[in-house]
């Protein structure tokens, strides 16, 4: 789903080429808001491999309501990695909770679209792998850019 | 400094709580109410690794809660407690006859609620907790994330969910 709505936003000539090639669920992106589908579309738009990902929202949900939807995704899909974008949020002690049952699962939190892109990239390593891959390519993009001149100019620092 | 919020939410510690509310009201520390997870070790790692290092949470049942309220509200820093539930809110405020305001910030669906704004369901059981928490002189207002309008208990229990205004 999330593939197509970047090519609609980019593209509507090959809306219905029936050929396109669907990467197969491998995780599931689960946080707050519209943050899951924003970040899988971003991923979509630049890679074409947003079907890697299942996406879940936490809006609405309550926290036990939250844990059985990761749980019949993950099924559904036999998927065993998770991105969650709060450590402290819902979404996040709702896998960790998962994990409680199962060892196999493999949870990263804090994931930004660096993390995304790494991970649906990285296809021939382990889903576990794959995920400390892809969290370390995701910390490691993050950046600062600020000229400490300019912003003292304006009335101190930011 | 005091308890500067007594918040029902079932998801208990979540971003919500931590960051929406944590932040802004430059909190200390978070007491955690629930008979649930005051006795589960394992259940308290997992909430004591969603909050920051500089926060601190407690955890305790409501008999406890009781028990160490005065301590809360003595407190140098300034805290949130939150239960799961309006019943154990309700237990205690009766146990500790000092709180004053109680915040709804997220009651989610399940069969037999009603849908009452986006993030609140109630059973008619729990709307009379509702009111019997208003009738005993505490203030009780609906209230997801700090800059949203908070919703008093009459327009609360009036209102309907978006769903079904826009029927």
């Amino acid at each position: 789903m999330s593939g197509r709505i970047c090519r609609k936003m980019t593209s509507s000539s090959d809306e219905n080429d029936s050929s396109e090639q669907q990467t197969p669920p491998r995780a599931i992106v689960a946080g707050h808001g519209l943050l899951p589908q924003g970040l899988v579309n971003a991923v979509d738009c630049i890679s074409g491999r947003g079907s890697a990902f299942v996406v879940l929202s936490n809006y609405g949900l309550a926290g036990a309501d939250i844990e059985q939807k990761l749980r019949e995704a993950a099924s559904a899909h036999g998927i065993k990695v998770f991105f969650t974008d709060l450590p402290g949020g819902s979404a996040t002690l709702s896998v960790r909770r998962m994990m409680r049952s199962d060892p196999a699962i493999v949870l990263v939190t804090g994931a930004n679209l660096t993390t995304l892109l790494e991970f649906v990239f990285q296809t021939d390593a382990t889903p576990a792998e794959a995920a400390r891959s892809a969290a370390e390519k995701g910390r490691s993009t993050i950046a600062v850019f600020a000229d400490d001149t300019a912003s003292h100019a304006v009335g101190g620092k930011l | 400094m005091s308890v500067a919020l007594y918040r029902i939410d079932d998801r208990l510690i979540h971003g919500q709580v931590v960051v929406g509310w944590g932040q802004p009201l430059n909190i200390g520390f978070i007491v955690l109410v629930d008979d649930n997870v005051s006795c589960c070790d394992w259940e308290q790692d997992l909430y004591r690794m969603g909050v920051p290092p500089e926060m601190e949470i407690m955890f305790a049942d409501v008999i406890t809660a009781v028990r160490d309220h005065d301590a809360y509200v003595r407190d140098a820093r300034r805290g949130i407690l939150v239960t799961p539930d309006i019943s154990t809110m309700h237990r205690l405020a009766e146990g500790s006859g000092t709180i004053a305001a109680v915040n709804v910030g997220g009651i989610h669906h399940r069969p037999g609620r009603i849908p009452r704004l986006r993030y609140v369901f109630l059973t008619q059981d729990e709307e009379r907790e509702l009111a019997a928490l208003a009738a005993s002189g505490i203030r009780v207002t609906a209230q997801d994330v700090p800059n949203a309008r908070p919703v008093s208990l009459p327009e609360l229990l009036a209102s309907k969910s978006p769903e079904e205004k826009s029927e």
